[in-house]
């Protein structure tokens, strides 16, 4: 997980990081419950998941979001999540693994893994930290905006959607800005807006912990919508904290920062599949060549 | 029809200090209250939608009557298991009920370790359940989901005693704690009540 605030760099080693060990994880191996059990062993101390501290000081966010809050829900419950996933996951294959790809292997298609709550809601946390800034709100700009602009019609229709999302999940879970990389043959989940074939930004909102990491988008925004995030402020005015997230908090640099990494991602994917492509197309014409060659020869020895 | 909110049986401050006089106004007031709204309007819709022949619509109303319909039958059950100490809550079960509870966990402390238990691994928001299946005549514990009634888990369950476990029936109080909002809440539990409806499903010797 890269914090927004990362320079172009590091970025960029995020993500050839990510797309090598997701290849590894998830197109190679069959991952079966078993093998995500403990091996026997020596003990490893501990896992490698830290809780990294939000990138601002847990009073930075207030009137509209509490230090109480961030002590409770950064210091408690985040905590929890990343505490119990190491516990779950030391001396095991998950163990070695970037957090994203523990997600989508203990996502199993649906068929979740018992360290997936733990994980997911681990990424979520830390992602959901970065979404926030002390002086946040207003409108983003440059690309994004052109993007939510042609993919909403307008600014102000996103926000609707986006708030609509946010409130209307029922129960526990989150509303999230996701990039599309225009793949609708998504290997390990069923994909949730296969109509939306030619928009790049997409509103969805998951529950509990799923997040879009397992339907194969890019998060560029989320807001968390379990009543942990909001009841201490709010109470049951969940629309109140909404509305306060969109107009005082988020922060649209960070968003914009991870649009540009889903776009060089979507870029690098789109060369190794036309690599692929390519080297599939070379040995369908030898092979057709060879039993044009077989023939010939054959008639020959007559 | 319209539904509306059914009173509680007690002051909200009468069940402190187990749940907080602030808790169970929000709970009832807000929580509850908002379920009906809900609930009213989705019904409304698909009187609607029936009289017009729209299946597309009736059958998209189906969530919403579920969340709002359940979270209103799930509540309206929950009021009625809590009661204040002054007026039996906490107070162990006796007769039927309680020697069901033995004959099928053991014991009453096995129950509640074993409701207490599910209660903390449920993950998101739902319910716990003691229910009777009364096919088999057994006492069975069970979890929901979100609002989803007790019902959705197997037609022949009849609930006894639900506990909340979304993050309103006890943040404002036991914050991320909720094994200590569980330890708590039998302090207040309202065995007479299940006992009722125990020895009306199972009338016996």
């Amino acid at each position: 997980m890269v914090p927004a605030a990362a320079t172009a760099a590091s970025l960029n080693c995020a993500l050839f990081h990510r797309q090598g060990g997701l290849n590894r994880a998830t197109r190679g191996l069959q991952w079966t419950k078993k093998q995500c059990t403990r091996k026997p062993g020596p003990a490893i101390i501990t896992a490698k998941f830290e809780l990294k501290p939000p990138p601002y000081p847990l009073n930075a966010l207030e009137p509209h979001m509490s230090k109480d809050t961030l002590e409770y829900h950064w210091g408690k419950h985040h905590r929890a999540y990343v505490d119990n996933l190491n516990k779950q996951i030391v001396g095991t294959e998950l163990d070695s693994m970037p957090l994203e790809d523990v997600v989508i292997v203990t996502y199993n298609k649906g068929d979740m893994l018992p360290a997936f709550n733990n994980a997911a809601q681990a990424w979520n946390h830390e992602f959901f930290w970065g979404c926030m800034k002390p002086g946040g709100g207003g409108k983003p700009s440059g690309e994004l905006l052109q993007l939510i602009e042609r993919d909403f019609g307008s600014f102000e229709k996103f926000v609707e959607e986006f708030k609509s999302a946010a409130a209307t999940q029922f129960g526990s879970g989150w509303a999230w800005l996701v990039y599309k990389a225009n793949r609708l043959d998504v290997e390990n989940a069923v994909n949730p807006r296969p109509l939306e074939e030619d928009k790049k930004l997409v509103v969805v909102k998951s529950s509990n912990a799923v997040n879009p990491l397992v339907w194969d988008y890019s998060p560029l925004l989320t807001i968390d919508v379990w009543e942990h995030a909001y009841y201490l402020d709010f109470q049951n005015r969940r629309p109140d904290y909404i509305s306060t997230f969109m107009e005082k908090l988020v922060s649209w640099e960070a968003a914009s920062a991870r649009l540009e990494v889903a776009k060089a991602q979507a870029a690098e994917r789109e060369k190794e599949q036309r690599k692929r492509d390519e080297a599939e197309d070379i040995q369908g014409s030898e092979a057709v060549e060879m039993y044009v060659d077989g023939e010939t020869e054959d008639s020959g020895a007559d | 029809q319209t539904f509306s909110l059914p009173d509680l049986p007690y002051d909200y401050g009468a069940l402190e200090p187990a749940i907080s006089g602030e808790i169970m106004q929000l709970h009832h007031q807000k929580h509850h209250q908002t379920y009906i709204t809900n609930y009213n309007k989705a019904l409304e819709q698909l009187n609607d939608a029936i009289e017009k022949g729209d299946s597309a619509a009736v059958v998209k109303l189906q969530s919403a009557i579920k969340f709002n319909g359940g979270g209103h039958v799930n509540h309206s059950i929950f009021w009625k298991n809590l009661a204040p100490v002054r007026e039996g809550g906490g107070e162990l079960p006796h007769g039927s009920l309680g020697w069901a509870i033995d004959a099928d966990f053991g014991s009453l402390e096995k129950l509640i370790q074993l409701m207490n238990a599910e209660g903390v691994a449920l993950q998101g928001s739902g319910w716990v359940w003691l229910a009777l299946d009364k096919e088999l005549k057994k006492l069975v514990v069970e979890t929901t989901a979100n609002q989803d009634p007790l019902v959705t888990k197997g037609p022949t369950l009849v609930p006894l005693l639900g506990i909340d476990v979304w993050e309103h029936a006890y943040y404002l109080q036991y914050k991320n704690v909720r094994p200590d909002y569980l330890k708590n809440i039998w302090k207040v539990m309202n065995w007479k009540y299940a006992s009722e409806v125990y020895a009306k499903e199972c009338p016996s010797s």
